[in-house]
């Protein structure tokens, strides 16, 4: 393994401190650190603080969820809201709205529908037990495609309502106001990626291919089974409080795979620590850029991550 | 003695058609066993079914006495490696990480790794001449090199029986030699039981001490060299003519290849 890894992780966290540091004290409405401290501003801070957790959670789950999925179908393009997970969510959102159900329950609306959706695509991909990687990609795009329909479909019979609602759904946001809610999406996230953690050496086998994986001695259709299920259910948790957000998923994986090689061992801690960096930043940007306006972080998450992968795709390109 | 692999009555193959088709074979433990055959005889399919990818339709496999289909997979990978043909290489793993993938049939699930994985994987890089290879990545190897590095990761889980397809496949003369040599050398020090497919008949005949000739799923001959690689058999099995002679070295048969047209 990485010599350096250590070291890395180190700066990983140190620049992770810097980044919730400016976060604190970046806003839509400027107040200077030392005040912020003060017991008046204490809801102002505590609600910073909240959307900096959020942003960490939401980083580190999307990228390992992303690491997941690139390494089981052995595509480096996968990305954690391949298994129609976004637009089942979605789709459960706008019928919600339509239906009139309080917005307390949407987050619960959310999941279910990404769940939901999840089941689908496995149902259809799978054939006497066993999944095929070509046949759930497949399923994921058919599902995503028809739910997407569905949500316009929705939305232009039921007008205007809907679609405001639904804004924030589709490029995400980090606004989040509800302690308890994070809270209860932190636990399925952290104890997934912890999970996804204690099967990184299977992960590294199975990137050698599914056969290799057997000859080590490693029950592949189980793993696969168990991880793809984790992955999708940290999707599906963290859509409850942040909607759809691209890129994350894909890009630092990508990037972290280029920094420390295709070890998960090393890989999986590393881009934890890099995607919450990225997604804190990315929420820096979105809140201050044109503050008071606060820009969908999935919107800033595309204009920084497109550059950079196209940047790193050219590279590994021209070392070929 | 008994057998260290038996194959009984074996019959498989994929959707309806049987591949192979009643085919029983003893590996003694020791053996250096080449498995030839012309193209579609069924030789992966028989390593894929000895490694445990593949079911069975009919018969039984026994590894020391027991039936590998009812064996659980880590305990089988413990005693028994594949080595394949090579390795996708556009990943980036180290030769030691991939290596160490070698010991996961001994780790438990929330086990990883100690200085003795470690010490066992340094010694297999050793034995297979790759030590200096340590620190590089996959895809700096040269195709020998990554050969190696696959048997060393086979070694590392320190089986009982070596399985291998094809492994020289894609080597140039040097480096078959190299690898042959250096299981050869595993076979008679650490008294490792090989069965390996080989495309190169000569090959075979040099190294192999037992040969099973393989025609359309069953054993067309099996036995030494001498028995096995006759010009008879071998035009029978894979309708070429060949001349037969003598290796001046080893003293087994040598294939020659007559051209029909000159």
């Amino acid at each position: 393994m990485d010599k350096y890894l250590n070291k890395k992780l180190l700066v990983l966290s140190l620049l992770l401190g810097i980044a919730v540091f400016f976060g604190l004290a970046q806003g839509s409405v400027r107040i200077p650190l030392n005040e912020l401290l003060l017991k008046d501003n204490q809801v102002i801070f505590n609600l910073r603080l909240l959307r900096i957790l959020a942003a960490i959670l939401v980083g580190s789950g999307l990228a390992v969820a992303g690491i997941v999925l690139q390494a089981i179908l052995r595509n480096p393009l996968a990305e954690p809201y391949l298994l129609g997970t976004s637009s089942g969510a979605g789709l459960a959102a706008v019928i919600a709205v339509i239906l009139g159900v309080s917005r307390i329950y949407m987050p619960l609306a959310a999941f279910l529908g990404a769940v939901a959706s999840i089941i689908l695509v496995y149902a259809l991909a799978s054939e006497r037990k066993k999944i095929a990687d070509k046949s759930l990609i497949l399923s994921g795009v058919i599902i995503s495609i028809a739910f997407s329909s569905i949500i316009v479909f929705l939305v232009s019979l039921f007008g205007n309502q809907a679609m405001h609602e639904m804004n924030w759904w589709l490029w995400g946001s980090l606004q989040v106001y509800d302690w308890q809610l994070v809270l209860l999406v932190a636990i399925p996230v952290i104890l997934g990626i912890g999970v996804i953690y204690i099967f990184a050496q299977d992960l590294n086998a199975i990137q050698l291919g599914e056969e290799e994986a057997l000859h080590l001695g490693i029950d592949t259709q189980n793993v696969k089974n168990i991880l793809i299920i984790i992955a999708a259910l940290i999707t599906a948790s963290l859509i409850c409080i942040c909607g759809i957000i691209g890129f994350v998923g894909l890009i630092v994986p990508h990037m972290m795979r280029q920094a420390v090689g295709s070890n998960h061992k090393a890989l999986i801690p590393v881009t934890c620590l890099a995607a919450a960096i990225f997604m804190v930043v990315c929420d820096i940007v979105s809140r201050t850029l044109f503050a008071p306006v606060e820009i969908p972080i999935g919107v800033i998450t595309a204009i920084i991550g497109a550059p950079i992968f196209i940047i790193l795709l050219k590279r590994s390109q021209r070392i070929r | 003695m008994k057998p260290l692999l038996r194959i009984d009555n074996l019959s498989a193959g994929y959707y309806n058609e049987d591949i192979i088709k009643g085919v029983s074979l003893d590996v003694q433990a020791g053996d250096f066993m080449g498995i030839i055959g012309p193209n579609g005889s069924g030789k992966t399919t028989l390593l894929r079914l000895c490694s445990k990818i593949l079911r069975p339709r009919q018969g039984r496999i026994y590894f020391s006495e027991k039936d590998i289909f009812t064996m659980e997979l880590k305990e089988f990978c413990r005693q028994v490696a594949f080595v394949s043909q090579d390795i996708s290489t556009d990943l980036s793993f180290s030769v030691m990480e991939m290596v160490l993938m070698g010991r996961i049939p001994h780790l438990k699930r929330l086990q990883f790794e100690t200085k003795k994985d470690t010490e066992i994987c340094e010694r297999a890089l050793t034995l297979t001449g790759s030590a200096e290879l340590k620190e590089k990545m996959l895809n700096e190897l040269s195709a020998g090199e990554r050969q190696r590095a696959i048997i060393a990761r086979a070694l590392a889980q320190e089986p009982v029986l070596l399985l291998l397809d094809e492994p020289t496949a894609h080597l140039d003369i040097g480096h078959q030699i190299q690898v042959m040599d250096l299981l050869k050398k595993l076979n008679h020090q650490d008294n490792l039981t090989i069965v390996m497919i080989l495309h190169d008949l000569n090959l075979a005949s040099a190294y192999c001490n037992r040969i099973c000739l393989l025609d359309n799923g069953n054993i067309f001959k099996e036995g030494q060299a001498e028995g096995v690689l006759t010009y008879k058999n071998i035009e029978a099995v894979y309708k070429t003519v060949v001349l037969v002679n003598t290796n001046p070295v080893t003293g087994r048969p040598n294939v020659v290849l007559v051209p029909k047209e000159l």
